[in-house]
């Protein structure tokens, strides 16, 4: 069965892309416009993956959703993706353990987003 | 902001120095376009020595330097210095006055060769000291004005650079995802779906230009480089032209537009302002309002003072007490269930606001949610 992806961004047009992309790759794609929407989306259904725009309405909404998200199930990977890595100077790789554990992400990509590279994380997050 | 400028005098003479120091304790002037007054502190040197090795600890802002020391002559400590004269004052450097009772033109020359800025003739009266020393003081105020604002616009340029760089990135984004989709032709067959895609990309497109427009229209405002023609301006007639600019895009909702004015009203103002106050106003209204809905603009003067007084009201969907707190800060754009599918650069309000500063007036709204907007410029008389 089709594993369910569900995107939160707050750029409509980055998100429909994003929808686009991951179905023509046959995924489910659940699209998420904000935190609220997000929120909604949850109650509904728990996706296999989650991946949050890390600047959502306030300047660090994709943490607290991240947070979210691993409140009702450790075990689903969320993937942050940030168009603002060079500013607050976030590297996830460079990133201590302690500094990953408080993060709470699976992972971290910057934007623009090369959908070969996010497919490759994704698949691996999917353990596919 | 009062200024207080600092005077090293140097003379060999105590009773000199003494009454020089008397002369300009209390002294204080006032400079067009400066706030405050200009004040002296007075510091002394009694020989050239003393004198050079205090300028090279802290160099004032005025040398009153004695022609004739008994070491070394005026002229000698000009060179040791590097006076520079009239030029220093654009660099914030020392300005030198030459005290002098050979006061011959040809003291004066090499004076000013050497880097003088001006000399004082001895015998010279308190009243001519002081007025040698305003002239020079107000030259060195002006030029740190000048190199104030200098900076300023160069924070401003910087400023709007840095802004302009991170608001583009999304919209940036988005046109490039829609083109590598397309050259992948990963969206599919229909091309249906590539149609929304071109539709999509033009539209933010526009917006990436409206947002350039309503930015440089600000860092203008701000840096104060807005030329401004002040004309005795029809307000009805530059309502009607903005409402008319407005009537195509108002159509594609079925909203109808009305202007309310009881007489005509002229107001001496900068007809391209009021037009961008109206328009961005206008604009607004029809973007945030409902099908089939109205906008109404209703222009009066406030009889007494002969403020003029735009009401810009719409049918829209309004926004709650929280929302409309936010509303005149730069590139605020209220986000939510309602608004998702409007663009806008987020800097209308904002430019409407700093407008309305110019002619020492405010814009303000009252607002329902779901019901409706009125948006109300003053603007005072000048």
């Amino acid at each position: 069965m089709a594993k369910t992806i569900l995107i939160v961004d707050d750029d409509p047009d980055y998100l429909a892309q994003m929808q686009m992309q991951l179905e023509a790759a046959g995924y489910r794609v659940v699209p998420a416009d904000g935190l609220a929407a997000a929120k909604k989306a949850l109650e509904n259904q728990k996706p296999d993956l989650a991946l949050v725009d890390l600047m959502l309405e306030e300047a660090d909404g994709g943490f607290a959703l991240c947070y979210h998200i691993k409140k009702i199930d450790q075990a689903i990977p969320v993937l942050l993706v940030t168009a603002v890595a060079s500013e607050t100077g976030l590297d996830f790789d460079a990133a201590t353990d302690e500094e990953r554990s408080w993060v709470k992400a699976d992972g971290l990509l910057a934007k623009p987003v090369r959908f070969e590279q996010l497919q490759r994380e994704i698949k691996r997050l999917l353990k596919e | 902001m009062a200024d207080t400028l600092r005077i090293l005098v140097v003379d060999d003479e105590l009773g000199m120095r003494l009454g020089i120091a008397r002369a300009l304790r209390d002294f204080a002037i006032s400079l067009p376009d400066v706030n405050g007054e200009v004040r002296f502190a007075i510091e002394q040197a009694d020989s050239a020595e003393t004198a050079l090795d205090m300028i090279a600890e802290a160099r004032p802002d005025i040398l009153l330097l004695d022609y004739k020391l008994p070491s070394m002559s005026g002229l000698e400590v000009l060179d040791h210095v590097g006076a520079g004269g009239a030029a220093n004052a654009a660099a914030g450097e020392m300005l030198t006055i030459m005290v002098t009772a050979y006061a011959s033109l040809e003291t004066a020359v090499s004076a000013v060769k050497r880097g003088a800025y001006d000399f004082l003739a001895k015998p010279f009266t308190p009243d001519e000291l002081r007025s040698t020393v305003r002239k020079a003081a107000g030259r060195l105020v002006l030029a740190k004005q000048a190199r104030k604002f200098a900076q300023e616009k160069r924070q401003v340029r910087f400023e709007f650079i840095s802004v302009l760089a991170h608001e583009l990135k999304a919209p940036l984004g988005a046109v490039e995802g829609y083109l590598n989709i397309v050259k992948d032709r990963s969206a599919g067959d229909d091309h249906a779906v590539y149609e929304r895609i071109i539709d999509r990309s033009l539209i933010r497109i526009s917006g990436m230009r409206k947002m350039i427009a309503d930015l440089l229209d600000l860092t203008r405002i701000e840096s104060g480089q807005k030329q401004r023609e002040l004309t005795s301006v029809d307000i009805i007639d530059a309502a009607q032209a903005v409402l008319s600019n407005n009537t195509a895009e108002a159509a594609m909702q079925n909203i109808t537009l009305a202007l309310e004015a009881t007489a005509p009203i002229s107001f001496n103002a900068d007809r391209s302002e009021i037009e961008i106050i109206l328009n961005n106003l206008v604009s607004n209204a029809i973007k945030y309002n409902r099908d089939g809905g109205r906008v109404d603009v209703r222009i009066r003067n406030d009889g007494q003072k002969g403020d003029l007084v735009i009401s810009v009201v719409d049918t829209g969907i309004g926004m709650s007490p929280q929302e409309t707190a936010r509303l005149f800060s730069d590139f605020v754009r209220i986000r939510n269930e309602k608004t998702k599918n409007i663009l806008g650069s987020g800097l209308g309000l904002s430019i409407v606001r700093k407008l309305a500063t110019l002619y020492g007036g405010d814009i303000s709204v009252s607002s329902q949610p779901d019901a409706g907007s009125t948006f109300t410029v003053v603007l005072k008389q000048s």
